[in-house]
């Protein structure tokens, strides 16, 4: 909403600052959001006058000027065809800004002849699209004055941000009531000018509603005129349009615009001509159209409550009329509209066809249902004024809507919701500078205003009271401590991400967070793409479906690194995918990859590619971080297909329970993403985890023997099918007393090993109990180990 | 015999000093006190002694041994100390080479002050509660007194998946308030939680993304007012930027699911480009604010009359850029290596009251 500050002064005598009735303004709750003032910009210009005209001896449209300040005298070179001598124009001198230029005036030489400083015109100081020639001022302008005082230019134009709830700020006059309750001076009453018509108007208007629609256009009130005028607007009301940003189009069209902004009361004309018949709100039929004021034709979907005349749609009520029945400069004959229309059906009806106006606007934030005559008769004394013309009796159908809010006040809920200590007569006299009543005594009976719609409840009125007595005077007070227990601030789930996060990185990955939604296509080759999960309107294609996985988003920006200079990267995400469009549906996942080098180069080791086995690493750190039982996990070596078939797995508990997969990423889905592989990547699925069963703090007794462990080798030979995992698992369970640890020191495949073989060199630790090892004990367990590498996978012990 | 006792002596000082290394040194070691060693050989001479000669000669030759065992310790160590230096001198390394580093990742901005927020609210008896991103219309909107033809629900530029077979469409959660309603349909008053959480609206520049951070806050019982929501922001936002004192500026505002409802500015000094929260010339738009509209606690089924508290929500990413100065939020979800490590956090950053929030 944007008015300027003599406006607002129409309706508010105030001796404030400006700079006070913006803070106040913030205080209430109509948020500034700028001020602009067009004579800050125009500051230096002067009134002048043109001495004398020469034609210039070099070029036939150019003339040379001898113009005067007053103070001095200066040659100017000017092309204005109507630079003559005599008149009075608007002077700039080196070192002044042209707004409309974007340019800084110097001293120059045009044609061979001196010229310094510029005759303007409107356009070149923006203060309209006049290009003609340069001003020319009436000759009450001084020569030497300020152009922004001649022109009256110093008039600061504000811009206030409305809540939805505040449609009584909508107009100027609105603004002025809330000021003045809150301090800022007297509002002055409106007019309650009653024009009497001359005639009975032949148009006349009927509400064809059905019963339960009938609160679509609950009041229709009009008015006819004859011999109107209809040339631009005066300077004033094109001023104050123009302040705010509306075009000025002709003085019938502008009072509309002119009441919309001054009084928040939409109004519509119709050329009484180009009736056919009379006037009728009623309901749409589908495939009835017109052409709108906006130039687009609008066909109705059946349902919309519209205005047309005896034969055809003339425009949506309360939100946009129709371009065959409006005004012309022609116009003589006009009927004038003032109407009300359903909050909810006009939101829907300029939803549904994408219109927004200023009518529409106010309408869906509830217009002031008392408001409807007087506001007419306001209209009609601005068109009499304006346009001349004879008016005819109002004629109306519908009644104007009970108005009877009441709302039960208790004095105490401002402190006891709002936190400040007011005495009731306080409150009550707050509300009634705001122009509710209040009637008996606590809890009082407050009567609401019409133009208050938004006010419901006690707690409305609460705000209303703590609004205009101050925000600021609301006290600072602290909760109440609780038995709130510690640790209890995070859930389990909450616990497992944080910990998981702060593991990935302190294993060297980068924490990124990127999108929820990404490319349907890419959303396919990790298993997701499902119907159920596609945005309908997605800000780009290219963000169109949740995501079934992070790790398209992870090789992207390991592409996008790439590109960069940075090949290697390391980055994980701890976040939602999204399986299903259910609560349970979301899964969070802990997604992590791994690019390019492993091992850089370096003279201390020699470099490495990342391989599936990184990944694998990287998928235990961050299950261990998240409490899972990695001792008893399995590793499988079947993985989903946007990994590499050959180099990928899971890690489950039990054969269903998958806790995390793994692998290199298969080297189709990195050609789709257009990123260079090798990539590695795992997914832990942090819901899959268990709960960790948890009776306490204390970690139980730590048993150890003070007996020293013995280590034993084997080498065995086994297939190259045959699974290290199941070796491993066989050999610790050989012996469950005595073994405590089994690990892989060597592999080996090729000279001196069967073709299809390979070796397997394993460190078995035996842990003593009670007494050390004799030989023959080792000896016992060492058959142990042999006979279940045979049993478990075909293993032999190497010769 | 004396005689023969200084001379072996002499004799045995004699090669212990000039013995080069240890290996020399354990020869003489053997030919002295060995079991055919010169003292050992004249020790044997004592049991063909007489009583007599056998009282005089024996502290001798003992002390013949003694002696030469003695010089040959010492002159043991003279000669390991000397190896030893020569060792040294020969294992010289150039220890300006640089090693390899051990890995260190980061943890992300959001997280950190996620995980920042949970430990302020810790200490003011919070919980953390989360919700789906995808919500129903009802948890969303209609809960939080937004019906359909609210004008509010066109500001939130809604993302919507695709209707389903009864015609009702999921949103993207535009904003972490369906956490709030969630939560009082879960649980009885006395409630106080935070809920972050990712949030999404059609909307794209430097400042917005359609993807982005809220934290929202909630408590709910019997008499907390707009002064206790004054105070915990307070509260809230010094320690969170770390500051002795924070001004806030509270201004009436709009929300539909609160009322009275405000907006709340802080009191921050823009010089220098750079944004310094706690004192200066300018407010700062941080959160909004107000207490639970009664429209809400009956949609969760608590009366109004008893029940009452205060909301709030925030905008996570906006609090990091404000605390850790980035300029562009953008940035916050490309994954740009470089922007990672430059505004990432170490892995033992994790924030405590005692520790401190920040780095």
């Amino acid at each position: 909403m944007k008015f300027t500050l003599s406006w607002l002064k129409d309706y508010l005598t105030t001796d404030a600052s400006l700079e006070d009735i913006l803070a106040k303004l913030n205080a209430i709750g109509l948020e500034v959001e700028g001020v602009e003032n067009p004579a800050d910009a125009l500051a230096p210009f002067k009134v002048a006058q043109i001495i004398s005209a020469e034609p210039h001896p070099d070029a036939d449209k150019l003339q040379v000027c001898k113009v005067s300040d007053g103070a001095s005298e200066m040659q100017i070179v000017c092309g204005a065809p109507n630079a003559r001598t005599g008149i009075k124009v608007v002077l700039g001198q080196p070192g002044d800004y042209v707004p409309g230029l974007d340019f800084t005036l110097g001293k120059a030489k045009i044609r061979g002849v001196e010229s310094s400083g510029m005759m303007c015109s409107y356009r070149e100081l923006e203060l309209g699209d006049d290009h003609d020639g340069i001003i020319e001022l009436p000759d009450d302008a001084q020569v030497g004055q300020s152009f922004v005082d001649y022109a009256k230019l110093d008039e600061p134009m504000i811009e206030i941000a409305i809540t939805p709830n505040r449609q009584d700020c909508l107009g100027v006059y609105g603004i002025a009531r809330d000021l003045a309750a809150a301090g800022m001076g007297t509002l002055k009453a409106l007019s309650d000018v009653k024009v009497a018509g001359s005639y009975k108007s032949d148009v006349t208007v009927a509400l064809n509603l059905p019963e339960d629609r009938r609160g679509d256009c609950p009041l229709f009130v009009g008015r006819k005129f004859t011999g109107v005028k209809n040339g631009p607007s005066p300077k004033w009301m094109q001023a104050r349009l123009k302040a705010i940003g509306l075009r000025p189009i002709s003085a019938l069209v502008d009072i509309t615009n002119y009441v919309s902004y001054d009084l928040g009361r939409p109004l519509h004309v119709y050329d009484a001509h180009k009736l056919d018949g009379s006037l009728q709100a009623r309901i749409a039929k589908e495939g009835e159209s017109f052409l709108a004021l906006d130039g687009k034709t609008y066909t109705c979907n059946g349902g919309e409550t519209v205005i047309a005349d005896d034969r055809n749609v003339l425009g949506f009520g309360g939100i946009i009329g129709g371009e065959d029945s409006g005004c012309t400069p022609e116009t003589t004959d006009v009927v004038l509209e003032c109407a009300l229309f359903d909050r909810v059906k006009t939101a829907m009806t300029g939803r549904e066809h994408g219109i927004n106006t200023d009518a529409r606007y106010r309408f869906e934030r509830g217009v002031d249902s008392q408001f409807v005559h007087q506001g007419m008769e306001i209209a009609t004394q601005l068109i009499l004024d304006l346009c001349g013309g004879e008016p005819s009796e109002a004629f109306e159908a519908g009644a104007v809507p009970d108005w009877n809010h009441t709302v039960p006040f208790r004095s105490e809920r401002v402190k006891t919701l709002g936190g400040v200590d007011l005495r009731g007569e306080t409150s009550v006299a707050i509300l009634e500078r705001l122009g509710f009543t209040v009637s008996g005594s606590d809890p009082y009976t407050v009567h609401v205003p019409s133009w208050r719609v938004d006010v419901e409840g006690e707690a409305d009125i609460v705000e209303e009271v703590l609004r205009i007595h101050g925000y600021d005077n609301i006290p600072s007070v602290q909760l109440s401590a609780t038995d709130h227990k510690a640790g209890t601030t995070l859930s389990a789930r909450q616990k497992q991400a944080r910990a998981t996060k702060r593991r990935l990185a302190a294993v060297g990955m980068h924490e990124a967070v990127t999108w929820s939604f990404m490319k349907r296509e890419n959303a396919v080759l990790f298993g997701g793409g499902d119907e159920r999960l596609v945005v309908d309107n997605p800000i780009s294609s290219e963000l169109d479906c949740m995501r079934p996985s992070v790790l398209p988003n992870l090789i992207e920006a390991a592409g996008r690194n790439a590109d960069r200079g940075a090949p290697s990267v390391a980055l994980f995400e701890v976040g939602g995918i999204y399986r299903d469009d259910s609560d349970k549906g979301q899964l969070l996942v802990a997604t992590g990859i791994r690019a390019g080098d492993a091992v850089e180069r370096h003279w201390e080791s020699t470099s490495r590619k990342v391989s599936v086995f990184d990944a694998k690493r990287d998928a235990l750190a961050a299950l261990e971080a998240a409490l899972a039982p990695t001792a008893n996990l399995q590793a499988f070596d079947e993985a989903p297909d946007y990994y590499h078939p050959g180099r990928s797995g899971t890690l489950r508990l039990g054969p269903k329970n998958i806790l995390a997969s793994f692998g290199e990423l298969h080297p189709r889905v990195l050609k789709a993403l257009d990123v260079d592989g090798p990539v590695v990547g795992f997914e832990v699925y942090l819901d899959a985890i268990p709960a960790p069963r948890k009776s306490g703090a204390a970690k139980g007794a730590l048993n150890v023997s003070n007996l020293q462990s013995v280590e034993r080798d084997f080498a065995f030979l086994l297939s190259r099918d045959a699974k290290a995992g199941d070796l491993i698992r066989a050999v610790r369970g050989a012996d469950k007393a005595f073994i405590s640890d089994v690990r892989i020191f060597d592999l080996y495949e090729g000279k001196g090993v069967p073709d299809d073989m390979r070796s397997v060199a394993l460190t078995v630790t035996l842990e003593p109990k009670g007494e050390t090892f004799a030989d023959k004990d080792i000896e016992a367990i060492a058959s142990k180990v042999i006979a279940a590498a045979e049993k478990a996978v075909g293993a032999t012990l190497r010769g | 015999m004396q005689e023969q006792i200084s001379a072996l002596k002499e004799e045995i000082t004699a090669r212990i000093d000039a013995a080069g290394d240890v290996a020399a040194l354990e020869d003489v070691r053997v030919a002295a006190l060995g079991k055919k060693g010169s003292v050992s050989e004249l020790m044997k001479g004592l049991g063909r002694m007489s009583p007599e000669e056998r009282k005089e000669m024996g502290p001798a030759l003992n002390g013949l041994k003694a002696e030469v065992a003695e010089a040959i310790a010492a002159r043991k160590e003279t000669l390991e100390e000397a190896a030893l230096d020569a060792r040294l001198k020969s294992e010289k390394l150039d220890i300006t080479l640089p090693v390899l580093d051990h890995a260190s990742g980061s943890v992300h901005p959001i997280s950190q002050v996620m995980d920042e927020i949970a430990e302020i609210f810790a200490s003011l008896g919070f919980d953390v509660a989360e919700g789906p991103d995808l919500e129903s219309d009802f948890h969303n909107f209609t809960a939080l007194n937004i019906p359909p033809e609210h004008p509010a629900r066109q500001d939130h530029d809604t993302f919507y998946l695709k209707p389903d077979a009864n015609g009702d469409r999921k949103v993207l959660r535009t904003h972490t308030s369906p956490v709030q309603i969630r939560t009082m349909l879960k649980e009885e008053p006395p409630i106080r939680i935070i809920a972050p959480g990712r949030t999404y609206r059609s909307d794209s520049d430097a400042t917005h993304t359609p993807m982005f951070h809220q934290v929202e806050g909630l408590v709910i019982d019997r008499d907390t007012h707009l002064g206790h929501l004054k105070g915990t922001l307070e509260a809230f936002l010094k320690a969170f930027f770390e500051v002795d004192a924070v001004t806030l500026r509270l201004r009436p505002s709009y929300f539909p699911f609160t009322e009275p409802s405000m907006e709340v500015d802080v009191q921050c000094s823009f010089e220098g480009g750079t944004v310094k929260i706690g004192d200066g010339n300018d407010w700062l738009e941080i959160l909004g604010s107000g207490m639970v509209h009664q429209n809400v606690l009956e949609a969760c089924n608590l009366d109004p009359n008893v029940y009452q508290g205060f909301a709030f929500g925030c905008g996570i990413d906006r609090l990091a850029m404000l605390k850790y100065g980035m300029s562009d939020l953008r940035a916050f979800f490309d994954a740009d290596l470089r922007w990672l490590k430059h505004y990432g956090f170490r892995a033992l950053d994790l924030p405590t009251i005692a520790g401190g929030l920040s780095r």
